[in-house]
């Protein structure tokens, strides 16, 4: 439904999904890299700066491995660079295998041509001119950036008297009920008890104000509960 | 099957599965042998991957809850990730790469090289012949502090050539890694717009580099300009002209697709372009080495120092024709 996630297949004859990252949390990641990095290579610049010349080219240096490697290396090794990190965002290959150096490093190399001709113009008008998300260095390198599938917290259905339904439903008819359920505790009572009077048939004897609490019997009877 | 009676039946493969995962995020790469005490052994995982994907299918197809397909989904795919996501032995293949994969890749891309080498050699070759000749012209490429910089570097008097007395040989070969490189980068990733960006930086560095050159084999400076730049000239002017073939390649892919979609062949050229990168980095690095300790030396004769550099040039060209032909691909 959402046209933010892909399905990709896997060699199991399954399809996993992936949910793609847009330009916001991809900018702040690198806002946030961008500080990252600022902060490491001032550090150095200070230890350094006590071997003056010698130091120099230390800086020099380090602002050039940092400013090429930092998101290559990264990207090589955790999946993703801090900043990333803390958006909760992960960069893959298309078929949702985990990075190697090659393509880390062509997507990062290609950040000098998404850049252009000032502050990521080229790499944002790509991004928004395509389904995935991707910028030119994701072109060439076959990647996408995606939210790291974390431990969400799952919304239980509440538990409550099975109720049978008078009649068979349809999957989506129950999908739809199972997922009323679930949500009904984040509702206001009244919001609930709103929506559950649209399946009139199901409700039927159902006392007044009492139309959403019949809703979730029936979720709990679909569930399999006893 | 109701949801309820699948999930009892199953949470404890899932369950197990997960602390696995858990347990291998956080193990160090060297401990693998080390036995759990309880739980999935290594060996047992790809079985239960393949289980959790059918349950993740069986799941999907009975429409369970999106709750109960997220979590297996989100299961199945960290397992997709431990399982295809196996590396290691890459540094093993940098030697085998310089010595046979980087110069037959260059000899395999002969046609792109070419151009590279005409756009970049032809402004430079064409300025140094005429700057001699009308020093004047100079000031169309260089500022005027940027020329008292060179004046500064090649006079016959500096006892380092090609640095200030200030400069520290360090310094300065942390400089041109981090300026040569970056123009090498440069040329590289802006050959993906049609390689206009390659042409570009090509052309620009060509014509600079000639114009110095040129400007500097005048009156009095040629001896300290030239015996600077020898030494390290083969490997730097060579690399800029790879990173322009790699980007000339990925330019090339966009504009002529062949019988694949664009987006299909620029990956496809992307994969020898970045492997040609590689190679240019790390003459790059070579050519910073000889720039900030080789060439800067008085204590040797400009006769020997030219030597040293058509040595150089020798080598590269003998490197890019005749190595890693010897060897099955």
């Amino acid at each position: 439904m959402l046209d933010t996630s892909r399905r990709i297949a896997t060699p199991e004859g399954i399809e996993l999904t992936l949910r793609l990252a847009g330009p916001v949390p991809r900018g702040l990641a690198w806002a946030i890299d961008l500080l990252l990095r600022g902060v490491l290579l001032a550090i150095i610049a200070l230890t350094a700066a006590a071997l003056r010349q010698f130091g120099t080219g230390i800086i020099l240096l380090s602002a050039f491995l940092i400013e090429w490697l930092y998101p290559a290396w990264f990207e090589a090794t955790w999946g993703s660079t801090p900043g990333k990190r803390a958006f909760g965002l992960i960069v893959l290959n298309d078929d949702g295998t985990p990075l190697r150096w090659s393509a880390s490093l062509t997507r990062n190399l290609l950040r000098a041509v998404d850049f252009l001709p000032a502050m990521y113009f080229a790499g944002f008008v790509t991004m928004v001119m395509n389904r995935d998300f991707k910028r030119l260095g994701d072109f060439a390198a076959n990647t996408l950036v995606v939210y790291r599938e974390e431990k969400l917290d799952t919304l239980a259905i509440p538990v409550a008297e099975p109720q049978a339904p008078g009649f068979a439903l349809s999957i989506a008819e129950q999908r739809a009920i199972i997922d009323f359920a679930a949500r009904s505790t984040g509702l206001t009572p009244e919001r609930a008890e709103e929506l559950a009077q649209i399946p009139r048939a199901l409700i039927d004897g159902a006392p007044a104000g009492a139309a959403a609490a019949r809703l979730v019997g029936v979720a709990n009877h679909l569930l399999g509960r006893q | 099957m109701k949801q309820i009676v699948f999930e009892q039946l199953h949470e404890a493969e899932w369950e197990a599965f997960e602390r696995w995962l858990e347990r291998d995020g956080k193990k160090s790469r060297n401990s693998q042998q080390a036995v759990p005490a309880v739980g999935l052994r290594d060996q047992e995982i790809p079985r239960a991957y393949r289980r959790i994907c059918q349950l993740l299918a069986l799941a999907r197809d009975r429409q369970y809850s999106p709750d109960l397909i997220d979590r297996l989904n989100r299961i199945a795919l960290r397992g997709h990730h431990m399982l295809y996501g196996a590396r290691g032995g890459q540094s093993a293949r940098v030697l085998s790469f310089l010595a046979v994969g980087f110069p037959r890749l260059v000899r395999v891309e002969w046609r792109l090289v070419a151009a590279a080498a005409a756009l970049f050699a032809g402004p430079l070759l064409l300025l140094l012949a005429v700057l001699p000749l009308f020093p004047d012209f100079i000031h169309y490429f260089v500022d005027p502090a940027g020329l008292a910089r060179f004046r500064e570097v090649y006079d016959p008097a500096n006892p380092r050539l090609g640095m200030r007395q200030s400069d520290d040989n360090v310094m300065m070969f942390a400089f041109y890694i981090w300026n040569n490189v970056k123009i090498g980068f440069q040329t590289f990733a802006t050959g993906v717009l049609l390689g206009i960006g390659s042409i570009f930086y090509l052309l620009y560095n060509g014509s600079q580099i000639g114009a110095v050159a040129g400007h500097f084999s005048g009156a009095g400076f040629s001896e300290p300009f030239w015996s600077f730049v020898s030494g390290h000239s083969a490997m730097e002017l060579s690399a800029i002209v790879l990173s322009g073939a790699a980007g000339l390649k990925l330019g090339s892919a966009v504009i002529a697709p062949g019988a694949r979609s664009r987006k299909a062949a620029l990956v496809q050229a992307a994969r020898p372009a970045v492997r040609l990168m590689y190679g240019a980095a790390a003459m790059f690095l070579i050519a910073a080495f000889i720039e900030g300790f080789w060439s800067p030396l008085t204590a040797f004769p400009a006769s020997v120092k030219y030597a040293v550099g058509c040595v150089m040039w020798a080598f590269v060209f003998a490197y890019f024709v005749f190595s890693g032909r010897g060897r099955a691909a």
